[in-house]
């Protein structure tokens, strides 16, 4: 084990390590320069604040899965989650003509019932956390579809009964949705989550029972108590994804949290390699947002058509975990 | 078998082992753990190939060097964990003829469903073993799981067959059930080698006999003469001293009681206690219960039930962190899956249970703090490790198992449960082991230490329970007890 240790670890430069610990990084730079070269408008000013506001709601979305992801689970129905979020907190507003403070409350403390179902489901009966929180992604799609009769909730919109909607958004709220809140707002969410994770003794218990769940219950971690934290804590934030997502584009589209759900997939897994850390972490998950938000606002600049984008987002992805999973072999 | 050796790094397995044995009888194979019986046994059945000597079968060389030679000549062996080799979701039938399956399909590309299960049912005919072939594996009993496995190997030239501790898991019945087959083969003129720790069913099924201790060939003889001691004392052979600490401590009252300990399938109604300052041995073989007991005793294993007692008090424990709180600790046996994070550093390992205790305005970690009391038991328990930082991967086996101690050093518990600790651990952290061990009791700590070593029990316990097939048989004190009647207790000798 020694000699091993010692033939592993050489004080000498290992090129694969390197990769491994900042090849996202340097992505990132590499990107940056050459749709620097490439593009005029790629490095204003406003570009890149437009880049970061891209990227602040699946950031926001990534985070809470992260921490799902810490414990060893697997939150899939964070898109979901968000659509919910959205339908509720624009509807409190166009439909019952309540406060910000009203509106924020009730989606959030609804979105906060949903990771407790999902954490009862997959803690209670043993089910794999990514099948389980399949189903109820499908469930919370459905309740947001039949909250809104499946239509699309805007201020003026026509009522069933023929009137039209008399509540509005108030301006406050739609604040959230601009520069610079909700880059504040991202950059908070990620700050506060790397703390939690890193440096209180919450997080280091998430990493443990993600790690090794049987040590961790034999180390006396109440393993049923933190893996439902870490669903509350997932289902919390995309409840506020879903929020920012209303306060940007004022209304609430069907299943508009949807599509964010694979983004913040990718973003948390890209995450995992990030400066070495090799778990779910909140600075890596934001790296891995960063990574495509740039992908996408370059190539655009580049004039590749969108249709095409996924296929750069799933190749990055692809590449991501394979150094990822390599790495954890050897 | 002529001459066989086979080394492993740092280990010399087998050192110039004959073997030999005959169709038709059946010949039991038996020493301590780590004799090296089952790896006599992967040799036979070519699952090593780095070996040196011959075998020889029906007088001819055969040079079995992989899995696919052994088949080829008939040797079949029955492994411990049917679970491995067994696919649950498929039938009996296809789990029988998986081999034909695998190997005979040359060629062709479709089943012949009604073909494979009348062959199938040919074989289970043939031994008479009434399971439906076309009943799903993960339905059937452990038992029968046995029985289809066997059936699998007589499906195919079989001369030989060996079952690797067979009856560890099997109920009396289903052992008898066993036995009717073993008998069954052995009037087809198969040869069955028979690992087993149980000494009395040794005689029901077994003509000859070979005696096995650190990897070398202690006696073969025929087993109707010799007598159980006869055989519990050439498993033994001689003693290591001086490698355990002195016992010079005072013991006090009772501390930690439990009556009638029992969980959902091994352990039988246990009454155990334990006194201050003592060291209590939980002899047995493997496979006895310990493991079980101890992970009942610390609330971890489900649907365990039985009372725990504290000075007196009674103790509700339903999960590990209920055990904690109430003062237990518990170093489990398998601390690569059980007992570690390999992906901390070792300092994030030894704080694990404990971390309340490093946090300042409510749950924010100190660091610093970490890293003096996880420096404090890295050199009190002689971690080897360049740094607490180090993630606990890249330590030795013993060393990782120091961590998982340390961790509970940490904790300052009342009552600390080892189970099988120096498992796995090279002679010099063995010593540092036992020393801590012995440095607990000697700060009035109730300890209970589960190994299988009967050195152990004899070296470093006060008083100990021999547990047999789940159950605590014979309760010894150290002092008025030697080795040859541990072995005797925990084999189920003397039972009758």
């Amino acid at each position: 084990m020694k000699a091993a240790e010692a033939n592993r670890s050489p004080k000498g430069f290992n090129f694969f390590d390197f990769l491994y610990k900042y090849g996202t990084l340097i992505t990132i730079l590499l990107l940056v320069a050459v749709f620097g070269t490439m593009t005029d408008n790629f490095l204003n000013g406003a570009n890149i604040i437009n880049i970061l506001r891209s990227i602040a709601i699946v950031t926001i979305i990534a985070t809470g899965l992260t921490v799902s992801l810490s414990v060893g689970g697997f939150d899939l129905s964070v898109g979901s989650t968000a659509s919910v979020s959205n339908a509720l907190v624009i509807s409190m507003f166009v439909w019952h003509g309540q406060s910000v403070g009203v509106g924020i409350v009730v989606s959030i403390a609804f979105c906060l019932v949903i990771g407790l179902i999902n954490a009862f489901l997959v803690i209670n009966f043993k089910i794999q956390d990514m099948l389980m929180t399949l189903a109820t992604m499908f469930i919370f799609q459905g309740v947001a579809l039949t909250y809104t009769r499946g239509a699309t909730i805007s201020q003026n919109m026509i009522m069933p009964n023929g009137d039209f909607a008399t509540g509005v958004i108030p301006d406050s709220f739609g604040k959230l949705g601009e520069v610079p809140w909700i880059i504040i707002i991202m950059l908070l969410v990620v700050a506060v989550v790397h703390l939690f994770l890193t440096y209180t003794k919450h997080g280091r218990y998430m990493y443990m029972i993600g790690g090794n769940p049987e040590a961790a219950k034999l180390s006396g971690i109440a393993v049923g108590k933190y893996r439902l934290i870490a669903y509350l804590v997932s289902a919390l934030f995309a409840a506020i994804g879903g929020i920012v997502l209303g306060a940007r584009v004022m209304n609430a589209e069907v299943n508009a949290g949807g599509p964010y759900l694979m983004d913040a997939v990718a973003a948390a897994f890209i995450g995992y390699s990030v400066l070495g850390a090799g778990k779910p972490n909140a600075f890596g998950t934001f790296a891995g947002a960063v990574l495509i938000g740039i992908l996408s606002n370059g190539l655009i600049m580049l004039s590749v058509p969108y249709y095409a984008m996924d296929i750069v987002k799933g190749s990055v992805l692809a590449l991501a975990l394979a150094i990822t999973y390599y790495k954890r072999k050897h | 078998m002529k001459a066989i050796s086979i080394e492993f790094p740092g280990v010399k397995a087998l050192t110039d082992v004959d073997f030999h044995t005959l169709a038709g009888r059946a010949h039991a194979l038996i020493g301590a753990n780590g004799a090296g019986k089952s790896t006599l046994m992967k040799v036979l059945s070519g699952a090593y190939n780095h070996y040196t000597g011959e075998i020889w079968l029906n007088g001819k060389h055969a040079p079995i060097r992989s899995p696919k030679d052994a088949k080829d000549n008939g040797i079949q062996i029955v492994y411990q964990e049917v679970d491995t080799v067994l696919i649950p979701n498929l039938t009996v039938g296809e789990n029988i003829m998986m081999e034909q399956t695998v190997h005979n399909m040359k060629g062709r590309h479709m089943i012949s469903w009604k073909q494979l299960h009348r062959s199938a049912q040919d074989v289970l005919n043939r031994l008479n073993v009434k399971v439906p072939t076309r009943k799903l594996v993960q339905e059937l009993t452990l038992a029968e799981k046995q029985m289809v496995l066997i059936a699998r190997a007589v499906s195919m030239e079989c001369r030989f067959l060996v079952l690797d501790e067979p009856t560890a898991p099997l109920s009396h019945n289903e052992t008898e059930q066993l036995f009717r087959l073993v008998g069954q083969l052995k009037s087809e003129g198969v040869g069955v080698i028979f690992i087993s720790h149980r000494l009395p069913e040794l005689y029901e099924i077994c003509d000859d006999i070979t005696i096995m201790r650190d990897g070398k060939l202690v006696v073969r003889d025929e087993i109707g003469r010799m007598s159980q001691q006869q055989i519990a004392l050439h498993m033994l052979g001689a003693k290591l001293d001086g490698q355990f600490p002195k016992k010079e401590r005072s013991i006090g009252e009772k501390w930690f009681e439990a009556k009638s300990i029992r969980d959902a399938g091994k352990v039988k109604d246990v009454d155990l206690f334990i006194r201050r300052g003592e060291i209590v041995g939980l002899a047995g073989l493997v496979g006895a219960g310990k493991t079980e007991l101890c992970r009942a005793l610390f609330g971890a294993s489900s649907a365990s039930s039985g009372d725990v007692y504290l000075q007196g008090r009674k103790l509700r424990i339903r999960s590990p962190h209920q055990a904690v709180k109430n003062g237990l600790a518990l170093v489990p046996e398998e601390r690569r899956r059980e007992g570690i994070f390999v992906d901390e550093s070792v300092t994030d390992n030894i704080t694990a249970a404990v971390l309340s205790r490093f946090t300042k305005w409510g749950s924010w970690l100190s660091a610093a703090r970490e890293k003096n009391a996880s420096a404090s038991i890295i050199s009190d328990l002689g971690i080897k490790t360049p740094s607490g930082a180090a993630k606990v991967r890249n330590l030795s086996g013993g060393n990782q198992q120091k961590v998982a101690i340390g961790k509970w050093l940490l904790v300052d518990a009342d009552v600390y449960i080892f189970d099988e600790p120096t498992k796995g651990v090279d002679v010099g952290a063995k010593r540092d082991i036992y020393d801590l061990v012995a440095e607990l009791a000697s700060r009035g700590k109730c300890i209970l230490y589960a190994s299988s070593e009967m050195s152990e029990m004899m070296g470093i316990t006060d008083r100990m329970y021999v547990m047999y097939d789940g159950g605590v048989i014979k309760e010894l004190e150290t002092k008025h007890t030697n080795e040859e009647e541990i072995l005797l207790y925990s084999t189920g000798g003397l039972l009758t």
